[in-house]
């Protein structure tokens, strides 16, 4: 475990050019799936069932796109570019976000007839919300000092987003027959994805090392243990063993989904990077 | 190498940091909402460290040039740079006692005093102090207020929620 060695500043993380590495790979997986799901989040303003929601989705969204921020500020100094362009003008292939987070909101197009699925948004923002509070927590103690400290602060804004989400899930749970088959249904898409999450991708071997975060296998226990208790407090069953995509999102193979999300969402920042905010 | 602080400068610096408003809150300095955590000035420089509330706060960098252009008035001031930092985390305790009831007169429930994890949340309505309200939305028009309802008086109003570390 001699590996191991508390790293204070940034200065220090780049005087050892593995750490760095795995450092740097890390924390595009943590902004890249942030941002993602905050994209999708936010492409719900005006959809959502009722106006309440509109702004609390929103709320949400805005909050986690802040967390992908602080992110990729920490990459912007390790050296790897600016914050904005790291989030704005990387190709899909370049993305390390795990595939849950880009699928689309269902069917249809935000500016042409949308038929988006709320249980879905509901199931993949809780599973998601599940395994980034564990990852959060586990955070907390990284060898990466700063990122320790990120963490705790974003963990007490996080807590909300999970109290939020779990009003949601028992109130279609223990609404009409109609709300509970949707959720049902929701369940089994997300979880056909979201053995994906805790994966921590080619270079987790070195992640781990470094001790910048816990291992896959304990990511992966806690947040089950988490996400089981929820579903039986909702009365929901237990899916099982989570399935993955045939895309390996942590290596950067995405679906066509993130290339169309991200034209949309960099169209602006593209017409003129230069241009100040 | 250290440079010398002026504290002089740094004491006028916090007597002009109380006029920068909470831009969402009015009533209420920065100072006061206990997010601003530092101020230095080397030479003519002034460092200040803020504390966010809420990290994904859209109103950080109205306050960051708020905060720049108020220094901007001090004499001797040449230049203000403003560092968010998350070390300490903010918390809601920061909140000055006094800010508490400045908040409420402007609709604004405070949040809860030493709130621990796990404790029920319970809100009084900032207009007739009734305990009997309820939570409408967790999430209000920013990430750090919900909006709840007074049964008693029968007004809607928003909380601050409570933010405290879980370390």
């Amino acid at each position: 475990m001699g590996d191991q060695t508390r790293v204070e500043t940034v200065e220090q993380a780049k005087q050892n050019q593995e750490y760095a590495q795995a450092l740097t790979d890390l924390l595009f997986q943590l902004a890249d799936d942030d941002f993602i799901l905050a994209y999708r989040g936010s492409e719900w303003l005006g959809l959502a069932p009722h106006i309440e929601e509109d702004v609390a989705f929103s709320s949400m969204s805005q909050d986690m796109m802040g967390h992908a921020v602080m992110f990729y500020e920490m990459l912007e100094e390790l050296g790897s570019g600016k914050a904005d362009d790291l989030a704005q003008l990387r190709e899909a292939g370049e993305f390390r976000n795990a595939i849950l987070v880009e699928r689309k909101n269902g069917t249809g197009d935000y500016n042409d007839d949308p038929h988006y699925d709320w249980a879905y948004a509901i199931v993949r923002s809780y599973v998601y919300g599940l395994h980034k509070l564990v990852r959060l927590e586990a955070l907390r103690d990284s060898s990466y000092a700063p990122l320790g400290l990120v963490s705790r602060k974003m963990l007490t804004e996080h807590r909300y987003h999970l109290m939020h989400w779990q009003v949601w899930l028992k109130q279609l749970a223990n609404s009409t027959a109609e709300a509970r088959q949707k959720l049902e249904a929701a369940i089994t898409k997300v979880w056909e994805d979201a053995g994906e999450l805790y994966e921590l991708g080619p270079h987790a071997a070195n992640i781990v090392r470094f001790g910048l975060i816990t291992g896959e296998e304990l990511l992966k226990q806690k947040w089950l243990n988490k996400t089981k208790e929820v579903f039986e407090g909702a009365g929901l069953k237990w899916p099982g063993e989570p399935g993955k995509p045939q895309e390996k999102g942590r290596s950067g193979e995405h679906t066509a989904d993130l290339a169309i999300a991200l034209a949309t969402l960099s169209e602006v920042y593209r017409i003129d990077p230069a241009a100040s905010w | 190498m250290t440079q010398v602080r002026n504290e002089g400068l740094e004491a006028a610096c916090w007597e002009l940091l109380q006029e920068v408003k909470d831009p969402e809150i009015p009533v209420i300095s920065m100072v006061e909402m206990g997010m601003i955590h530092d101020v230095r000035v080397e030479e003519g420089a002034a460092r200040i460290e803020v504390l966010p509330t809420f990290v994904g706060c859209p109103a950080l960098e109205i306050m960051k040039k708020n905060i720049t252009e108020k220094l901007a008035e001090a004499e001797g001031i040449r230049d203000v740079q403003v560092h968010f930092v998350y070390d300490p985390p903010w918390t809601s305790d920061r909140i000055a006692m006094d800010a508490r009831d400045k908040l409420r007169s402007f609709g604004i429930a405070p949040p809860p005093l030493d709130f621990k994890p796990g404790d029920p949340w319970e809100v009084s309505c900032p207009y007739c102090d009734s305990p009997y309200t309820q939570l409408e939305n967790l999430f209000g028009p920013a990430a750090c207020r919900s909006i709840l309802y007074c049964r008693h008086c029968k007004n809607p109003f928003e909380a601050l929620k409570p933010i405290y570390s879980h370390d």
